[in-house]
C-alpha cells in the first residue's frame, strides 16, 4: 500500500507514505472517508498509538470499530455508541418481558387443562409459581451502565449481568 | 465544579495539560478535579484538543451527557483495545437474537397448547349433546 500509492491516512496527512506505514493496510487511498472519520473522532496520532498496542492480527478488528464508533460519533455528537447501547438494551428488556409473559401463559394454559399442574402451597417457599428460567430478566441481571440518553425521560434501569464502572452515568 | 481564574482549583483538564484554567473553561463542569481519572481515559483516547472541539460543537445543555457518553467509551475502549463499546453491541444484538428466537419458540407453544384447548372444550360440549341425546332415549322420546 505505501510506496507510489500513499494510503488514505497519508494523503490526508500529506506526508510520504511509508513502506511500514502502520495505516496503510486498514486505510486504502480507494477510501477516503474511512481514515478522514476516524481522524476527526480519534485523530490520527491517537489511532497510531492504538494500533502501536494492539497486535498485528487483531489491527483490522480494531479499525473496524474505531471506524464504527466514529460514525456513531459524528451521526449523533452527544450520545455516539451509547445511543445505540441504551436502544438495544431497551429492546431486550422488552423481548425479556415477553418471553416472562409468555412463559405465564403457558403456565396458566396448563393449570386450565389440568389443574394437577398447580404446585401445592408448601412449594411456594422454595420455586415461584411462575416457572421462569435463569434467563429471563426477572431472575437476570444485567448492567453495562444506568444512563438516561435524553434528559426528562424516565431513567431506564439496564438490566444487570455486569457492573462495567459501578457507577451511574445519569448526568 | 467551577474553576477559579487563580488556578488554586484548576479542573482535572487543566492539571492533567499543566496551566491555568480559566472561568469559562469549557472541561471544568465536567470533568472535576475530584474526578483524575475521567479525564484521563478520554484524554488517552481522543486527546484534550479533540473533546474540547466536540463539547464546543455541542449545546451548553447538552455536554454533561456527551462528557458522560465520552468517558464511557473511553473507558470501553481502555478496557477491550479492539472492540471498545463495540463489542458491547455485538453481545447485545447477540443476545436479542437469540430472545427473539426462544420467544417465538414459546409463542408457537402457546399456540399450540391454546388450540388443544380448544379443542378439549369443543369435545366436552360433544359430550354433553350425547348425554342428551341417550336420556331423550330412555324416556322413548325420538330425538331427531
Amino acid at each position: 500500500m505505501g510506496g507510489a500509492t500513499p494510503c488514505a491516512s497519508c494523503k490526508l496527512l500529506r506526508r510520504r507514505c511509508a513502506k511500514d506505514c502502520i495505516f496503510a493496510p486498514y486505510f486504502p487511498p480507494d477510501d477516503p472517508h474511512r481514515f478522514a472519520i476516524v481522524h476527526k473522532v480519534f485523530g490520527a496520532s491517537n489511532i497510531s498509538k492504538m494500533l502501536q498496542e494492539i497486535p498485528i492480527h487483531q489491527r483490522a478488528d480494531a479499525v473496524s470499530s474505531l471506524v464504527y464508533e466514529a460514525n456513531a460519533r459524528v451521526r449523533d455528537p452527544v450520545y455516539g455508541c451509547v445511543g445505540a447501547i441504551s436502544y438495544l438494551q431497551n429492546q431486550v428488556a422488552q423481548l425479556q418481558m415477553q418471553l416472562a409473559v409468555a412463559q405465564a401463559e403457558i403456565l396458566c394454559i396448563q393449570i386450565q387443562q389440568d389443574p394437577a399442574v398447580l404446585p401445592s402451597p408448601s412449594q411456594f417457599v422454595d420455586e415461584p409459581l411462575v416457572a421462569v428460567d435463569d434467563k429471563s430478566f426477572l431472575l437476570h441481571n444485567h448492567q453495562y451502565f444506568n444512563f438516561q440518553p435524553n434528559p426528562g425521560n424516565v431513567t431506564h434501569e439496564s438490566l444487570k449481568r455486569e457492573s462495567f464502572f459501578g457507577h451511574d452515568m445519569v448526568s | 465544579m467551577s474553576s477559579s481564574a487563580t488556578g488554586t482549583s484548576r479542573c482535572a483538564a487543566c492539571r492533567n495539560q499543566r496551566r491555568r484554567c480559566p472561568t469559562d473553561c469549557i472541561f471544568s463542569p465536567h470533568f472535576p478535579s475530584t474526578d483524575p481519572e475521567r479525564f484521563d481515559a478520554v484524554h488517552r483516547i481522543y486527546g484534550a484538543s479533540k473533546v474540547a472541539k466536540m463539547l464546543e460543537e455541542i449545546p451548553p445543555e447538552m455536554r454533561g451527557p456527551a462528557a458522560n457518553a465520552l468517558h464511557f467509551e473511553a473507558k470501553c475502549r481502555i478496557r477491550d483495545p479492539v472492540y471498545g463499546c463495540v463489542g458491547i453491541i455485538s453481545t447485545l444484538n447477540e443476545e436479542i437474537r437469540d430472545t427473539g428466537t426462544e420467544l417465538a419458540k414459546l409463542r408457537a407453544r402457546v399456540a399450540f397448547l391454546a388450540s388443544g384447548a380448544q379443542e378439549r372444550q369443543l369435545g366436552q360440549d360433544y359430550t354433553i349433546v350425547d348425554d342428551h341425546w341417550t336420556e331423550q332415549q330412555q324416556i322413548g322420546n325420538v330425538v331427531l
